[in-house]
């Protein structure tokens, strides 16, 4: 079968770089799928799962936002922050989100409020990524 | 002659400067492994980054981004990236003294210029020799966040969207290896044109989601932070390197002193003692 190039890299680290024959991912204008092969592409990358299938073997990473570039043979994610889905604590990430809706509930300047509806939607992605990990499970 | 007692005051405080200076290189040592570590996990994601923004610019793209456009320069801007802290030797005056060659030599073809900050040994030395300085961060420790160097990037790329700048050059060490480090001031805005790649010299062009223009200035953006960024955890694996050198060279010289200034007291020491002996010798004669 044919492979893809993948590579997800954060600004901090290496998150994953091997072949697959699928990849999902969360683009700013809705979910894509690439299969190898693909016309390239340039598009936002937002906050959400990213699968990686290989035959049978498929891993998810939780990618922040950020971009994505598609070329016939290789496609690259460019995560502000990136981190393998296993890794996530659903605890954490739920946490997160109600501090995000409190500080937008008691929002004060335009500026906080802006910066707390990105945290909520950042969140809101992490917990869909676990749970669709689950699901898979 | 100075007196014993003094001369073992004297060394004992160099003792436990040399203490310190030696307790300051053991640290130093300990940081760069952690620091040299950032720069190796950060490296994929900017070699990643140029590789899509060659990409991008071997295509024939609808869309030519300012970052590449050479215009008439009437103002430059220099990015300095410093230490928050000294005692790491020449680390930081090398690299003020090449910006402000490079400064010179543009003002002398009637380019103005000014200096975007980060790092308080940079403020501190700006402030000093005066200069127009448009942005500074501070203060942003051993582990660099990124979106400590976002504001500071807006500033700078703001400028250069209005006019108000022509030119950016990054300035900062590079890590060459533990023993040295090399000031380095490099062009960033404009971007260096990247060479067209035999390969890619067919038409085509990427499809974009949303709008080319919207996506290539964040994707510029991102580079020219990232480009900031690395140049900063480079600088402070640089801080400490120059740092552990620094303060070995200073416990060194801390234990020659040392040994002068024991060399001093034995002879003083030895003086006294000389000199109590002939004056008893020369009592018991006079009886």
């Amino acid at each position: 079968m044919s492979t893809i190039k993948v590579s997800i890299v954060s600004s901090s680290e290496e998150i994953y770089s091997g072949e697959g024959t699928m990849v999902f991912a969360t683009g700013s204008l809705g979910e894509i799928g690439i299969a190898p092969g693909h016309t390239p592409l340039l598009t936002g990358l937002a906050p959400g799962p990213v699968r990686v299938q290989n035959g049978d073997d498929e891993k998810t990473f939780f990618c922040s936002g950020g971009f994505i570039e598609i070329q016939p043979d290789l496609v690259t994610f460019l995560s502000d922050r990136a981190e393998r889905a296993e890794s996530m604590d659903e605890a954490e990430a739920i946490k997160s989100q109600e501090l995000a809706e409190k500080n937008m509930q008691d929002k004060e300047s335009e500026l906080d409020y802006t910066k707390a509806a990105a945290q909520l939607a950042e969140a809101a992605a992490r917990i869909k990524t676990i749970q669709k990990l689950r699901k898979n499970k | 002659m100075a007196n014993t007692k003094e001369v073992r005051k004297q060394i004992a405080s160099i003792k436990s400067t040399q203490k310190i200076t030696s307790a300051m290189e053991m640290v130093a040592a300990s940081k760069i492994k952690k620091t040299q570590n950032e720069m190796q996990l950060g490296r994929p994601y900017s070699e990643k980054i140029k590789e899509v923004i060659s990409h991008i610019a071997n295509s024939s793209s609808e869309y030519s981004h300012p970052f590449y456009e050479h215009r008439e320069t009437k103002r430059a801007c220099f990015l300095v990236v410093s230490s928050d802290k000294g005692l790491c030797g020449g680390l930081n005056i090398n690299l003020f003294k090449q910006v402000i060659s490079k400064s010179a030599e543009l003002n002398a073809q009637g380019i103005e210029s000014n200096f975007a900050l980060i790092g308080l040994k940079a403020a501190s030395f700006f402030k000093s020799v005066g200069g127009d300085v448009v942005a500074n961060v501070q203060k942003l420790g051993d582990k660099p966040d990124p979106d400590a160097l976002i504001g500071l990037t807006k500033t700078v790329l703001d400028l250069h969207r209005n006019g108000e700048i022509d030119q950016v050059y990054l300035c900062g060490n590079g890590f060459v290896n533990t023993m040295t480090q090399e000031p380095k001031v490099e062009q960033l805005i404009p971007l260096p044109a990247e060479e067209k790649d035999e390969l890619t010299a067919t038409h085509w062009d990427y499809i974009y989601e949303p709008e080319a223009q919207d996506l290539l200035e964040g994707l510029m953006t991102r580079y020219i932070e990232s480009l900031i960024y690395h140049a900063v955890i480079e600088n402070s694996a640089c801080e400490q390197a120059a740092k552990m050198l620094a303060m070995k060279n200073a416990t060194e010289n801390a234990g020659d002193l040392i040994k002068e200034l024991e060399l001093l007291y034995n002879n003083v020491r030895q003086a006294a003692i000389t000199q109590e002996l002939s004056e008893i010798v020369g009592g018991a004669a006079a009886v």
